[in-house]
């Protein structure tokens, strides 16, 4: 009899993204439904989804799903975990709408130690929009609010989230992560696991950030966009645990 | 016998919500509001509630559409700036028709304004405030009671329509104090099948979006709307009349103005004059076919309002400009006395009424 190696994991649904090829998004999904499904708690599950590429994640999430307006998801899911504390909520946003549109709310909700997770997809651009600048372009990096490649001098430095939310109290488990080779893909998962844990127990807010690609509008192709990953972002995006603090609050 | 107590006004929206079964409130402090949420932070923990103070009233709203959509009944209040900020996340609320309560205490404005009563977001209430093609279902209490009434109705309305109803007061009802009966006539509860939950063996996922690439889908969306607005219309057009049937001056006012639009109007009565007042109760939906029968006898009408003249147009509409309307408002804080108001009815009585 043949073993079945790989199949739809229960935590997403049938229906074929739209992510471009080559980009993380579909990844990142799987990694997130894994993780929901070998914890037991599907049925329990809450997404918020953002604005951007995966504003249309409920098709692709078997889960119930609220889509928050840009930026806002934080503040969305901190009222839904205050109305079912049982459940278990996640934002799922990108750059823009994180640290740039939302950057008060994602600061709110994890001061305030809200038991939600965030997976935070990181690509240093605005995907869906057409490629613009987001507050996460790298110094240099040509966009298409960028023409002449990100000016610190003008738009200041690039935001590093997860070390930036690491300096509150309220966050319990903060990671970067990347899904650029199958190493990584590994780690990544166990930190989302870790995140989605920590919810569970009770701890208090966790993010998970995930350096992601977008072949499409950095105009490189998929295994370019993968070297892109470890070789531009993750210099200035290192990899990591930026807080890790055991017990309730 | 009914419980009667002694409350501000702000308070009582407070104590009505709480009455009627919210149990999640989320705002941000702005005056001439802020006894509301300080209410809804001591009383809340004791049945069980949460009382969220947001960073600010960008999240508020937000919290609502999340604590909505999660199928429980949700609140937020705020003032003229500080409502302005929410109307991104009410047109959100009103497309997802999500039910939840807000409340507007008005202040001067345009701007940072004045902290005094004023009653200029009428546009932004009954017009949209928002992007898109969205109605709330405004109401105008003009007392600490209706401010009570109004708000456990408003929870019902919203649940019974699945949208956002506004209650929209003013600075001086929300710092006056006045008797209030305790009673609270609420509806049975309504089923939300729809609320996100979290699956819980559900097989079908339960989705809260507003986004539609579908063209097609999206206008019948706004078509559904349009077909609940117009029920609404039919349904829940409120107002209250004095002396209109021999009326030859018709006042139609709102909220506090109508107050004193009524005891201009008791004395100009004193006095021999056929005055008459309307008052709506919804302005949204706005007693249009009221006015307009009224109009039938009516030989001119008397607009007043703590602005410089927003109802006015709904008025001359109302009654397809077939009678002269005046106008006379106050703004920035100052509230027209009685005798203001009444010295007005005499100008348009010697004029002949045209
Ligand atoms: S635009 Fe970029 S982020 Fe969006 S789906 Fe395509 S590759 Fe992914």
């Amino acid at each position: 009899m043949q073993e079945k190696l790989f199949a739809i994991t229960p935590g997403l649904t049938e229906a074929s993204t739209h992510y471009c090829p080559g980009c993380h998004h579909g990844i990142i999904h799987r990694l997130v439904a894994e993780v929901l499904d070998e914890l037991g708690v599907l049925d329990k599950g809450i997404l918020v989804e953002p604005v951007g590429c995966s504003v249309l994640a409920h098709n692709y999430f078997a889960m119930d799903t609220i889509q928050a307006a840009h930026g806002r998801a934080p503040a969305v899911a901190s009222a839904v975990k205050r109305v079912h504390p049982e459940a278990v909520v996640l934002t799922y946003q990108g750059d823009g709408d994180l640290a740039a549109i939302g950057c008060a709310e994602i600061v709110h909700a994890a001061m305030r130690g809200e038991k939600i997770t965030t997976i935070f997809v990181n690509n240093a651009i605005y995907g869906m929009t057409g490629g613009q600048m987001a507050p996460t372009t790298l110094e240099g990096q040509v966009t298409a609010t960028s023409p002449f490649g990100r000016k610190n001098a003008e738009a200041g430095r690039p935001i590093r989230v997860a070390e930036m939310l690491a300096t509150l109290d309220g966050p319990k488990y903060i990671a970067r992560v990347a899904v650029n080779k199958p190493a990584n893909v590994n780690k990544a998962k166990a930190a989302i696991k870790e995140a989605f844990t920590r919810q569970i127990r009770g701890d208090g807010f966790t993010l998970v950030e995930v350096l992601s690609t977008c072949p499409t509008n950095w105009g490189l192709s998929p295994v370019k966009a993968n070297q892109f990953v470890e070789e531009s972002m993750m210099p200035y995006f290192p990899l990591g645990v930026y807080k890790d603090e055991e017990g309730k609050q | 016998m009914s419980e009667k107590i002694l409350i501000k006004g702000n308070e009582a929206i407070g104590e009505a919500a709480i009455r009627a079964g919210c149990r999640y409130y989320f705002g941000y402090p702005i005056t001439p509001q802020s006894e509301l949420p300080e209410y809804m932070a001591k009383k809340l923990p004791a049945v069980g509630g949460v009382f969220l103070q947001a960073e600010s009233e960008v999240a508020a709203i937000n919290m609502v559409y999340g604590a909505a959509a999660a199928g429980a009944r949700a609140m937020t209040s705020s003032s003229s700036p500080g409502f302005s900020l929410k109307q991104e996340g009410i047109s959100y609320i009103a497309a997802a028709e999500l039910p939840c309560l807000l409340v507007n205490v008005q202040r001067g404005g345009p701007g940072l304004g004045t902290i005094q009563p004023g009653q200029a977001d009428y546009f932004q209430a009954t017009k949209g405030g928002g992007h898109g093609d969205y109605r709330l279902l405004v109401l105008a209490p003009n007392s600490v009671q209706e401010l009570f009434d109004l708000t456990v109705e408003g929870f019902d309305l919203a649940d019974k329509y699945r949208m956002p109803v506004l209650i929209l007061a003013d600075g001086a009802l929300g710092q006056m104090m006045e008797a209030v009966s305790l009673n609270v006539k609420t509806a049975p509860p309504v089923a939300k099948p729809w609320a996100v939950t979290g699956r819980q063996g559900r097989k079908e996922t339960n989705v809260v979006n507003t986004l539609s690439f579908d063209k097609d889908a999206s206008e019948q969306t706004n078509r559904d709307l349009k077909q609940k607005y117009d029920l609404i219309s039919r349904q829940e057009t409120r107002c209250e009349e004095f002396f209109t049937d021999d009326a030859d001056v018709v006042l139609v006012a709102y909220g506090i103005t109508a107050r004193i639009a009524k005891s201009a109007m008791e004395k100009a009565r004193a006095q021999g004059l056929k005055v008459g007042l309307l008052r709506p109760v919804t302005l949204w939906p706005f007693p249009a076919a009221d006015l307009l029968r009224v109009a039938g006898t009516a030989k001119a009408f008397l607009v007043s309002e703590l602005s410089t003249g927003q109802m006015i147009e709904d008025v001359e509409l109302a009654i397809r400009c077939r009678k002269p309307v005046y106008f006379y408002g106050r703004t920035g804080g100052n509230i027209p006395s009685t005798e203001e108001l009444y010295q007005q009815i005499v100008e348009i009585v010697n004029k002949g009424g045209n």
